[in-house]
């Protein structure tokens, strides 16, 4: 039996002095080698979940743990084993794409060869090879997308988490870049992924978790839940768990 | 070792593509030092070279108004002009305006007579007996007003001191000339010989003044030698205000994030900052010196002469730079936003600067201040600058000074690492 990408046990958090989000004996597991989709509506804990994930927040009780490595424990050597593909757009818009890969690239501990091998190869699979030298700074949307991605998967994660990292992008990068998650994954990455586009995640992810104010509401593989619950589509078993009313 | 070393080439790729950012780092500090110096330049040839503008209302029709006159001409720092009434004291606002006069001197109606009185009510008990001395002595002819000393306000309070300090010896020398010529014909019986006059009242012994160093040069220092050390250690922790700024947009950046959920640790990054804006701050220090010792004497300023000891003034450069980057990293580690950085920095860096002795000597300062002052950095570098420029020192004369330096800067160290642990920044 292979292990869990992921799995999070009796988990606790709260942040401190603030009201809202917060985990308790909270659960969930990840299979090596899936295309897991978090989803929920506006303040549900999808990117928290994913900062405690991540290392970025330590959790008070539990565990998390990845490909059998507690992140607590091991918060530097568990940074290898993962990917990380931010939101927010995270490079320096002052630097090329290719000086960007290049310095996250010692980051992440690898030698200039590999550096530069993985630097020509990410440029070219992402389309980028023609704008490497130019200052990220001057990219369209997508382009700046792609290079968020590509420092994502320099190292070869075995695992990659992904928040929202095609939004604002064209039907064009965002085609490109779903199309290259799926390859990776076939690769053996896993992937974990949250975004509020439905479709584009019913036509990445092969199984997903529904979670509303810190507690998974519906977990399962897709096609199974849409037949449970009796939907053609993510987003009409969407607003069946998670309600209709507005969120923040 | 290969982390750091990709993030000071990527910290100087970002640094050297900002040109705005590079020429305010370089041409800002500049341009201050040359300002500040030019303007403390002028100040020292207005005392030492120029004469300053006096109006002189004598309404005193005896001959000592007009001998105190002739006394106040020979000091020789004053450009005079001589007018026989005062008038009004709004009028005397006004001639000042219209004479662009800073000082202006009133001589009162009866100051011969009182002068006269007072020489001899003292001849007449230096003379008497000893007993008859103790009896109550007989009061001078009445002034019918003081002696009054007008000033433009702009003349800070040392400066005006000098100015008056030199009125009142002539007025002095006129007293001790009544005084003396009184005793002499009150004993002689005739007038004092002019040779006499002259030896007891001018044969004062002369006093030379000496600047002390420590190498056994005597040249005296220049608004140069003041002003370049001293307004270039605040231009290096004026890096505060770029650096600052950088620390708080990056830590609050995505790029940040992502570089806590890699391998290689966020002091990584904080060494090359130390590193590449360590190298800027001395390179700034550099380009200034360069500047007061090569271009000065083109630009009319007095020439900046480096100290002998080079090496001594790298060693006090670097530790200064060194310090003024650590201080900006804690800025930037504990501000929220870039504007909380620049506010607090350019402040605090006027507070330490002022009391670090740039703005006013230390030695000035008042009691309660002493101790505090040894806390701001910029306070050490400058006593090592000093030490360095003013006094001829070598490295072993400011040792002291630059390990008060580190240990500051240890401190502030510490701060930061504090700063970046609460913070969950590393």
């Amino acid at each position: 039996m292979s292990i869990p990408a992921i799995t999070i046990h009796d988990l606790a958090f709260h942040y401190p002095r603030q009201e809202g989000i917060c985990f308790e004996n909270f659960n969930l597991e990840i299979g090596a080698g899936e295309r897991f989709g978090l989803f929920g509506p506006n303040g549900a804990g999808k990117t928290t979940l994913m900062n405690l994930m991540t290392g970025l927040l330590k959790y008070e009780k539990g565990s998390i743990r990845l490909l059998g490595h507690e992140i607590k424990a091991h918060p530097k050597s568990v940074n290898t084993i993962f990917g990380f593909v931010p939101q927010d757009l995270s490079y320096y818009p002052e630097l090329t794409a290719r000086e960007n890969l290049a310095f996250y690239g010692a980051w992440y501990g690898l030698d200039r060869k590999v550096i530069r091998s993985r630097t020509k190869e990410l440029l070219e699979v992402l389309g980028l090879t023609s704008d490497e030298n130019r200052l990220v700074r001057n990219f369209s949307g997508g382009m700046k997308r792609r290079v968020n991605l590509a420092i994502g998967v320099m190292h070869h994660p075995k695992v990659l988490f992904l928040d929202e990292p095609t939004v604002g992008v064209d039907v064009q990068s965002r085609h490109h870049i779903i199309g290259y998650l799926k390859k990776q994954n076939e690769l053996g990455t896993t992937l974990i992924y949250t975004s509020h586009q439905l479709e584009e995640a019913a036509e990445l992810c092969n199984k997903i978790a529904l979670i509303d104010k810190g507690k998974i509401v519906a977990h399962d593989k897709l096609d199974d839940l849409l037949d449970k619950h009796g939907h053609e589509g993510l987003e009409g078993l969407f607003l069946e768990l998670t309600g209709k009313r507005f969120r923040d | 070792m290969q982390t750091l070393k990709a993030t000071i080439i990527k910290d100087l790729k970002i640094l050297l593509r900002d040109r705005v950012g590079l020429f305010m780092m370089f041409f800002m500090p500049i341009l201050l030092v040359v300002v500040i110096t030019s303007v403390q330049n002028s100040t020292f040839e207005l005392v030492n070279n120029n004469k300053v503008s006096l109006l002189v209302y004598n309404d005193d029709n005896g001959p000592l108004g007009r001998e105190l006159v002739e006394g106040i001409k020979k000091i020789g720092i004053f450009k005079m002009q001589v007018t026989d009434s005062a008038g009004y004291v709004l009028d005397i606002s006004r001639q000042m305006h219209e004479k662009d006069a800073l000082v202006a001197l009133m001589i009162p109606p009866g100051f011969t007579s009182y002068i006269q009185s007072k020489a001899d009510e003292i001849s007449t008990r230096a003379l008497s007996d000893p007993d008859s001395a103790k009896q109550t002595p007989s009061r001078p002819a009445a002034i019918s007003d003081s002696m009054k000393m007008y000033y433009h306000p702009v003349m800070q309070a040392s400066f005006r001191q000098s100015v008056e300090g030199a009125l009142r010896s002539a007025v002095q020398v006129i007293q001790g000339e009544a005084i003396v010529k009184k005793l002499y014909e009150a004993v002689n019986q005739k007038e004092v010989p002019a040779d006499l006059e002259n030896q007891i009242l001018f044969g004062q012994l002369p006093i030379s003044e000496i600047p002390v160093s420590r190498s056994g040069s005597r040249s005296i220092p220049n608004a140069s030698q003041h002003n370049v050390p001293a307004w270039t250690i605040f231009a290096m922790f004026f890096i505060v205000i770029s650096l600052g700024g950088i620390m708080v947009r990056e830590k609050n950046s995505g790029s940040f994030i992502r570089l806590k959920t890699m391998p290689a640790g966020y002091l990584n990054a904080l060494f090359s900052k130390q590193i590449v804006y360590g190298m800027v701050t001395v390179l700034q220090a550099a380009v200034i010196f360069t500047i007061g010792n090569k271009l000065f004497p083109f630009i009319g300023l007095p020439v900046l002469h480096l100290p002998k000891d080079i090496w001594a003034l790298v060693i006090v450069t670097v530790v200064c730079g060194y310090c003024a980057v650590n201080y900006a990293i804690c800025v930037g580690v504990y501000a929220n936003t870039p504007e909380q950085s620049n506010g607090f920095g350019a402040i605090s860096i006027l507070i330490l600067a002022a009391l670090g002795g740039l703005l006013v000597p230390s030695f000035a300062m008042p009691a309660h201040l002493q101790k505090i002052i040894q806390l701001s950095p910029l306070h050490w570098a400058l006593e090592a600058y000093y030490g360095l420029f003013l006094e001829g020192g070598k490295l072993r004369d400011i040792w002291m000074n630059i390990l008060s330096l580190l240990g500051i800067t240890f401190l502030i160290e510490g701060i930061t690492l504090y700063g970046l642990k609460s913070k969950n920044l590393i």
